[in-house]
């Protein structure tokens, strides 16, 4: 460890930032479709433990990210069947789909515990890592790590700039409306919830491939959760994400940087302070929230019954 | 007496297609053992023979049905006001907090003291915990379902902070569990089994869950609240009130689940006190919308599955959580079935 407590901070906010950040877009993605998805937690582990065994049977991190990332759009498939073609409730869909995740997860991936594996190359950024004292904090990461800002533009482009993302809002706002308008409800929640399901596996991914480079049961430990809790801080709004995810990872470092410098705090203590921090900035973010969320967001659409 | 034969044929069927329907989430899951290499008919064969197939098997899964009674009825109470609480697991772990302290303080109380003590701080202790989230329901600032959600991790932590410092038991190497339970703190097992006096708060639950609902003034107003909130408002019922109560009773019920666990089945406080109860506890009662009936049958086959997982556990080398698919599997068939029904359900 060269870098001092703060260069320390700054990064590992950064490094665990990431996968909250995809999560987070993921369920922007879902929320702004007027589905609210619990299963992410679930998407999250399958993605963890494919990515995980996908690297380690081929040996090719890439093809674990894409692995990662389809099986998570593959497994969101299923949720979206149960809440878009079957009507079902999405809350008790989504916790049953995060069941699914944590069994079929730890299966997949339990013939891979214990192995490890290098893990995601940390590439410097060229003359940008030279920077003194945020250089090597904020440009000295993982691919992943660098393409989540532009994921996080990207999205935002895509919702708010593009034909297909206003046709998607308008579902999550009023799917009769939208489906009198002349747009499928049903095609445009399943395409957003493929999409979503795509950067929810990446966001597992990254937890087992780059932070953690190994795989353990459960090993999101409610990050899927926290996600949930970060798109009503973020105000259902991808690049207000960035900060959250930011700020979250933040309380994830700051415990490792406090075990880390041997502060006499119990480790467990200091694990509580993301879902405690979570709990916080939405108990005092709340009331101005009723006027942002999609209107029709957890709604059921029954066509035109 | 035609119609009445008609009537009957027809329940017939729709029980028919019901069990038809579990098979096909049966059929996925022995499809899965047998992609990952394993024998589902060996599998089942366990499964079914030492869960259903013996008197001991059969007493295991009513030891399961306890926690999962309370736990469902935890979420079926605040449903009825259209309260989302998904921190049964949480809940349960802080009741067996709570009850361990008051277990460990007064070891030296008559058990006719002692249990009753343990079981209020029980209650009390997950009561209390959930009332956090009724409160921030109440004001308006966090909704509860996300509130609950985290909270369970916040308790769960609390558990291994405690087990693995200031409560760690000396004599107990290195085993992060608390000192063994005195004789007085035990609830008694009955007839040789694991079966223990915990079933009498799950019974106590569940009729007086219904009782209260259909007789009481209470009920009434609950019922009016959960029918409209606003004209139960300007009615002069105290809605408000009413939201942090019933979060407290049904936070109160999984910490009783989990001061019968920690006193009946294991004796001290240790992480790994729950396999989840709290949230299955949630998939049975939504899965029963709520009805004190629907809940019995929802828990024991949910009871049956959770039993059976640690048979795959033990003899099939299948990680513990695997059964969880199996939970899953159930929970999607009677997802896509009730919605398939247009029935309305208890949790909007």
């Amino acid at each position: 460890m060269t870098g001092s407590f703060w260069e320390g901070l700054l990064s590992g906010s950064i490094l665990a930032g990431t996968p909250l950040l995809y999560a987070t877009l993921a369920e922007v993605i879902d929320e702004r479709a007027g589905i609210v998805n619990l299963g992410l937690e679930g998407v999250m582990l399958m993605g963890a433990a494919a990515g995980f065994s996908a690297t380690v049977s081929t040996g090719n991190v890439g093809l674990g990210i894409l692995t990662a990332g389809f099986a998570g759009a593959l497994f969101n498939m299923v949720f979206g069947f149960l809440v878009v073609a079957r009507r079902a409730n999405q809350l008790a869909s989504g916790l049953a789909l995060m069941f699914c995740g944590v069994g079929l997860s730890a299966l997949l991936g339990a013939p891979y515990i214990g192995s490890r594996i290098k893990g995601l190359d940390v590439i410097p950024i060229p003359l940008l890592s030279d920077i003194p004292y945020v250089g090597t904090a904020v440009f000295q990461h993982d691919l992943l790590v660098y393409f989540a800002v532009p994921v996080a533009i990207l999205v935002w482009w895509i919702l708010f700039r593009t034909r297909w993302g206003l046709s998607l809002r308008a579902v999550g706002e009023n799917p009769t409306a939208a489906f009198a308008a002349g747009k499928n409800p049903y095609r445009l929640q399943y395409e957003a919830l493929f999409i979503a399901g795509l950067l929810g596996g990446i966001a597992g991914a990254h937890l087992s491939l780059a932070l953690a480079k190994t795989w353990a049961e459960w090993m999101t430990a409610g990050r899927g959760f926290v996600a949930v809790a970060l798109v009503i801080f973020s105000k259902w709004h991808p690049l207000r994400a960035m900060a959250g995810a930011l700020l979250f990872g933040g309380a994830i470092a700051l415990q490792l940087q406090m075990q880390a410098l041997g502060v006499p705090v119990s480790p467990f203590l200091l694990d509580m302070l993301p879902y405690l921090l979570s709990l916080a900035v939405l108990a005092v973010g709340g009331g101005t929230r009723r006027h942002v969320a999609p209107a029709s967001l957890g709604r059921v659409f029954r066509g035109t019954e | 007496m035609k119609g009445f034969i008609h009537f009957r044929r027809r329940e017939w069927i729709s029980l028919i297609r019901f069990v038809a329907l579990f098979g096909i989430a049966f059929l996925v899951f022995a499809a899965l053992l047998l992609a990952f290499g394993r024998n589902p008919i060996k599998a089942y064969a366990d499964f079914f023979s030492n869960t259903l197939g013996s008197f001991y098997g059969f007493s295991e899964i009513l030891v399961r049905m306890i926690p999962l009674i309370l736990t469902a009825v935890a979420v079926a109470v605040p449903s009825r006001i259209w309260l989302i609480n998904v921190g049964g697991e949480g809940q349960l772990y802080i009741g067996a907090m709570f009850a361990t302290w008051g277990a460990l303080t007064f070891n030296t109380l008559s058990p006719w003291l002692l249990l009753p003590l343990i079981s209020l701080l029980g209650f009390v202790g997950g009561g209390l915990w959930a009332s956090i989230s009724g409160i921030l329901r109440a004001k308006g600032w966090v909704s509860e379902t996300i509130s609950t959600l985290l909270m369970n991790y916040v308790a769960i932590l609390l558990i291994h902070f405690l087990v693995f410092g200031p409560w760690k038991d000396p004599e107990s190497a290195n085993y992060p569990q608390t000192a063994q339970f005195v004789d007085a703190a035990t609830l008694p097992a009955i007839g040789g089994t694991r079966f223990h006096f915990g079933f009498v708060f799950a019974v106590a639950a569940l009729i007086l869950f219904s009782l209260v609902l259909s007789k009481t003034r209470w009920g009434l107003e609950i019922r009016a609240i959960g029918g409209n909130p606003e004209a139960a408002r300007r009615n002069g019922i105290p809605v408000t009130r009413y939201v942090i109560l019933l979060m407290f009773i049904g936070g109160g019920l999984a910490g009783l689940a989990g001061m019968s666990e920690v006193s009946a089945i294991q004796g001290r406080l240790r992480p790994s006190l729950s396999p989840g109860y709290g949230y299955i506890g949630f998939l049975a009662s939504w899965m029963a919308a709520g009805n004190p009936l629907g809940i019995v049958a929802s828990t024991f086959l949910l009871a049956v599955v959770t039993a059976g997982g640690d048979i795959l556990q033990m003899a099939h080398r299948l990680p513990g959580s695997v059964v969880n698919i199996l939970n899953a599997l159930i929970l999607f068939v009677v997802l896509s079935y009730q919605s398939y029904q247009g029935r309305k359900v208890g949790i909007k």
